[in-house]
């Protein structure tokens, strides 16, 4: 019987019952509430998930109490917006309800598939997002595997604590490093003119802008990521290198067919959330680093609606594009976790 | 674990092909050089913009403005530290920066840790739902208007509120925390409340003591994040006193390269070029000293939320 409470769930709470059993009955009268018979105990955590309400908020009242601010915050800032996405399909008038005035319909998601700009830009985002995903994607894998073949504990250590540093930079100091660095005078001009080349402009040149992009996202956010996929290698069992050895596998059919298939659910995991979040390209990075010499290659999604919505309160019209790109978002990460669970088998939740 | 039985296994065939091995170890060598060498590489590449800031900053402006800075100061000189150290407006804004991260951190880590406790109990019921209501959060949110328009409704302008609020609570600190806490001794709990602990009781003396690790790594994730933070400031700010650090470096980088594709005098871009080197490197000074410091729990964080989404 003791067992058989227990596996309901899984480890975690059997292991609590026993212990919750042997207290009680220790101190038979510990919580005033309730009978507390070994008995009684089991038959209560038998019908736990059919506790009514009532008996469940009499019980955890404190718990419960402790959810109220936390849930009062989701609400208010991450529930009202969502429901203040309405607005795309009503007139808002500054200073009125925030969930408009009045219904339009569809006039603003006509306003943006009429609109040139709007394709223009969700072109940029479409390539950017690409780009990200196919050169930054791998990147951390590799760069893992590089240092799981360090044999120095402490040179991996040295290079590892480098390699992350760029992460807790402000994306301000990224843009003003990119800034510096592709300075008409800056080291990259430095070396194009040390090697006969003419200095460049690249702060002004469309045609750079995503070499610059994908580059500093490449610097900023490749050594943090080799993180879980260093954990991800540490849990291999040892005992499958000296099977593949013994099957006369050399180093790299080692990693091949034992290193890769070990760290495949979190490539897999890590490669659902960056589909998912693919539409979401580095606004304030891009905020902080275009002009209107680059709005070709550089204006996407998010600052053409910035501009739109902040910059000349067409609130309406800018929530639109917005539900546009977040419906976008949900779709690519619901519909990636399903393909992923169906071909290989890992998912989300 | 090795048995007796592969050992030998694994000498035979080590000892049978000598040639092949040998000349497998070589090229194993060879590769273990060229990855070494990369490494190291890759390592000084990340370093060098850091490199390269600090030499402007120290540098002389007329070395700046001829190209022959890289990772040492030509023509020392501590003028333009003197310069930007002297703005009022420099100091006003990184006290702005202290006091809303601290007052942000503080609001930020209410919310999650009650919320991680109180999901963390398997016994809650409706405990789903709540989990659901904030991993939902990751996945749509709001976007960038309705968030403005519900901010400027609440009247929460030119306030530090407007920072801390909005960005309460982040999700994936949540399930860091909540997956600690699922993995807190029971013994101690149960123990807690034999003695006639409530629940707040149990969590503000019990729990709250014995997770100073997992709640130092969180402050430092919270802390970090809304340091380096500037565009909630840069929306809802619009007095230069209250502007944070970041704000105040993004408006001098986008001055100094409104200056340079104007094609301003040459003196007016490498002043800020070197303006600009400095305040960089203040701003980045404190967190690249506390980095070696921080560092692991970082990593330890980053770690403990993968085991449990």
């Amino acid at each position: 019987m003791s067992t058989q409470d227990g596996v309901t769930v899984d480890g975690t709470v059997a292991a609590q019952t026993t212990v919750d059993r042997t207290q009680r009955a220790a101190a038979p009268v510990a919580h005033g509430a309730g009978p507390s018979g070994p008995r009684d105990r089991a038959d209560r955590r038998r019908r736990e998930g059919h506790v009514t309400w009532g008996r469940a908020l009499r019980r955890d009242w404190q718990l419960y109490s402790l959810l109220v601010l936390p849930l009062v915050f989701f609400l208010v800032f991450r529930y009202v917006p969502m429901l203040g996405n309405v607005i795309a399909f009503r007139r808002f008038r500054p200073g009125g309800s925030i969930f408009g005035e009045e219904w339009v319909g569809l006039h603003y998601v006509r306003m943006f598939i009429n609109d040139p700009t709007f394709w223009n830009v969700f072109q940029n985002t479409l390539v950017l997002g690409v780009l990200s995903l196919v050169i930054i994607f791998p990147l951390p894998i590799v760069l893992a595997l590089m240092l799981n073949e360090l044999r120095s504990q402490r040179f991996k250590r040295i290079i590892q604590t480098i390699s992350y540093l760029p992460h807790f930079m402000s994306i301000v100091i990224v843009a003003g490093l990119v800034f510096q660095l592709t300075a008409m005078r800056g080291t990259v001009n430095q070396v194009i003119t040390a090697i006969g080349g003419d200095a460049i402009g690249f702060m002004q040149l469309p045609e750079w802008f995503r070499t610059i992009y994908i580059s500093s996202e490449i610097w900023q956010t490749v050594g943090w990521g080799t993180i879980l996929y260093l954990a991800a290698l540490s849990t291999i069992d040892p005992q499958l290198y000296e099977a593949a050895r013994i099957d006369g596998a050399n180093r790299w059919r080692q990693t091949w067919h034992v290193t890769l298939p070990g760290i495949r659910p979190t490539m897999v995991v890590l490669l659902i959330l960056n589909i998912g979040t693919f539409m979401a390209v580095g606004f304030e990075k891009i905020l902080l680093l275009y002009n209107p010499l680059l709005y070709p290659t550089a204006d996407v999604i998010a600052t053409y609606l910035y501009r739109v919505g902040i910059g000349s309160s067409q609130f309406s019209y800018a929530t639109a594009i917005g539900l546009f790109e977040a419906l976008i978002g949900l779709t690519l990460v619901l519909s990636a976790n399903a393909i992923s669970r169906r071909v290989v088998g890992a998912s989300l939740w | 674990m090795v048995t007796v039985d592969n050992v030998t296994r694994l000498d035979k065939k080590l000892s049978k092909p000598t040639v092949r091995a040998v000349k497998e170890t070589r090229a194993y060598t060879a590769f273990r050089v060229v990855n070494a060498t990369l490494l190291v590489l890759i390592a000084a590449i990340t370093l060098y913009p850091f490199a390269n800031l600090a030499a402007q900053a120290f540098s002389s402006e007329s070395y700046i403005n001829s190209g022959q800075v890289t990772i040492w100061p030509r023509g020392f000189n501590l003028t333009t530290f003197q310069l930007v150290m002297s703005d009022s407006m420099f100091w006003r804004n990184y006290q702005n920066t202290v006091y809303y991260t601290v007052v942000a951190t503080l609001v930020a880590m209410v919310l999650t840790t009650t919320y991680a406790y109180a999901i963390s109990k398997y016994r809650l019921k409706g405990r789903k739902v709540f989990i659901g209501i904030a991993v939902f959060t990751m996945f749509f949110n709001g976007g960038l208007i309705p968030n403005y328009v519900l901010v400027n409704e609440l009247g929460l302008r030119n306030s530090v509120w407007a920072i801390a609020l909005p960005n309460a609570i982040s999700v994936f600190n949540l399930l860091v925390m909540k997956s600690f806490f699922e993995n807190f001794s029971t013994e101690l709990e149960e123990a807690a409340e034999i003695d006639g602990l409530s629940t707040y009781g149990k969590l503000w003396r019990i729990v709250l003591p014995l997770s100073k690790a997992v709640i130092a790594t969180m402050i430092l994730f919270y802390a970090v994040a809304f340091w380096n933070s500037w565009f909630a400031a840069f929306l809802y700010m619009d007095h230069r006193e209250l502007y944070p650090v970041t704000v105040y470096l993004r408006n001098l980088i986008a001055g100094a390269t409104s200056v340079d594709g104007a094609a301003g005098s040459a003196e007016a871009t490498q002043i800020a070029a070197n303006v600009k080197a400095v305040t960089m490197l203040l701003t980045v000074l404190p967190i690249v000293c506390l980095y070696p410091f921080i560092q692991r729990y970082f990593v330890s964080g980053v770690m403990l939320g993968s085991v449990k989404q």
